[in-house]
């Protein structure tokens, strides 16, 4: 449950984006990391934007989350 | 019937299995490793990794699983709020089929009571928005990764005026349970694996402590069964170095001073209270109530009828949590108790100690006699 997912961010405003991951986009809200930027990777909780993560992370995250996915509840 | 899976013979995998195994041998005694991460639970017993490591080493779950380490009583007082007629619930999935003492939030939702499952705490806002006649009551669950979001949203509806949202405070904060099992004798662990989407938020700081107070070492890692590994190679290491640190081994996205914009916000909304635990009882400060200041948004405080708390008959839940007991060990393991029919909280969601070993670790005893 405490798992949180990886997207990029697409576009933002002042508090909240739109992330995608694999076609699917996603409004989140930035009040939690308000730095975040465009075209950066961030880690994605219920919702909220929690942290940036890099890229070759992110990439590592996603595969095993595809590999614990139907597994996993509440991804 | 593993070779199929990548996780568990992949090369690097068992590479570090060996690593460790020679490592090992240099131990004087065993090694007791806690976890306290649903996502580690799962990920150990997904790639078997119980059965890969020596004896030397040995791996248990704490209570790292925020559904199951919810007491019954407070589902009890979910359901109750549905019962007053002008409540419509709205929860993550994970706490649907967790046994209260009655019947489950997903048995009440078939029957029709108004229990929402939502992806995300700005969901109910807009419920809210949406169903003003309702109070819109969101169930908060969940460690420091998930505390920030609902903190966040309660910041949302003060600031917009939106006053039929509230809240069923529950979350909790790990390093205080976690302070009680490091002094607990009878668990004896040696060494912990840090959950890596909470020092997200908390930053690895806020396990100093381990080291500092209770001389043992703790790794920040994440859930990768190559991460698991090499955390425990790095506990081996410190062990025969006869040190005790706290190593963040997650990368960048974790740092010693955490998320500072969501810590900010956990301070302005909720103040440290103290907080019952299944299994380890009412733990000093490890619970996050609201604000006085929040008091209108705090579901707890709207008149309720309470059934007499029952748990379940015979469920050992509260010893697994602590890592007293394997799952196995309960009698009611496998029958009745099944994912598909929890008997208890620790086998409902896949993060829950009970239903990890029932999926995986079952099958892998069986095949190897133990
Ligand atoms: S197997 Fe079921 S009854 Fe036994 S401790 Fe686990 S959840 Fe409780």
């Amino acid at each position: 449950m405490c798992l949180a997912i990886p997207m990029r961010l697409e576009e933002r405003d002042e508090f909240s984006g739109r992330v995608s991951l694999d076609g699917v986009s996603r409004q989140i809200s930035l009040m939690l990391f308000p730095e975040a930027e465009v075209g950066q990777w961030l880690l994605v909780h219920a919702g909220y934007a929690i942290s940036a993560i890099d890229e070759q992370q992110a990439e590592e995250t996603l595969a095993l989350l595809s590999e614990y996915a139907g597994e996993m509840m509440e991804l | 019937m593993r070779t199929r899976d990548p996780f568990s013979d992949s090369e690097a995998v068992r590479g570090l299995a060996r690593e460790i195994a020679r490592e090992a041998e240099e131990l004087e005694a065993r090694l007791t490793i806690m976890e306290v991460c649903g996502s580690h639970t799962h990920a150990i017993a997904r790639a078997g990794l119980r059965s890969l490591l020596p004896e030397k080493i040995r791996l248990i779950s704490g209570p790292g699983c925020p559904v199951c380490v919810t007491p019954v009583d407070w589902l009890d007082h979910a359901i109750a709020l549905v019962e007053r007629g002008d409540v419509i619930l709205s929860s993550f999935g994970d706490l649907m089929r967790v046994p209260s003492s009655r019947r489950t939030l997903e048995e009440i939702r078939s029957e029709g009571a108004p229990v929402e499952i939502l992806y995300s705490p700005r969901d109910a806002l807009k419920l809210a928005r949406s169903r003003p006649e309702k109070k819109i009551v969101f169930l908060a669950v969940g460690f420091e990764t998930t505390a920030p979001t609902i903190a966040a949203a309660l910041v949302e509806a003060e600031a917009e005026g939106l006053e039929n949202f509230l809240i069923l405070p529950g979350n909790k904060t790990m390093p205080e349970p976690m302070r009680l099992i490091a002094g607990d004798p009878e668990i004896a662990v040696d060494a912990f694996l840090l959950p890596g989407h909470v020092s997200v938020i908390t930053g690895s700081d806020a396990f100093e402590f381990l080291a500092r107070d209770y001389g043992l070492p703790g790794i920040v890692a994440g859930f990768a069964p190559t991460d698991v590994l090499r955390a425990v190679l790095e506990i081996i290491a410190q062990g025969k170095h006869g040190e005790a640190k706290i190593v963040n081994a997650y990368g960048r996205v974790v740092t010693r001073e955490g998320n500072q914009a969501a810590r900010k916000i956990l301070d302005e909304v909720f103040v440290a209270s103290p907080a019952r635990w299944r299994g380890l009882g009412e733990i000093p400060a490890s619970g996050l109530d609201l604000r006085p200041e929040l008091a209108h948004r705090n579901a707890a405080l709207l008149p309720v009828e309470l059934p007499e708390p029952i748990e379940p008959p015979g469920c050992r839940c509260g010893e697994v949590l602590k890592g007293m007991i394997d799952p196995p060990e309960c009698p009611l393991f496998g029958a009745p108790c099944i994912p598909e029919r929890p008997v208890g909280a620790c086998m409902v969601s896949s993060e829950g100690s009970c239903a990890a070993w029932y999926r995986h670790e079952r099958w892998r005893n069986m095949e190897s006699g133990r």
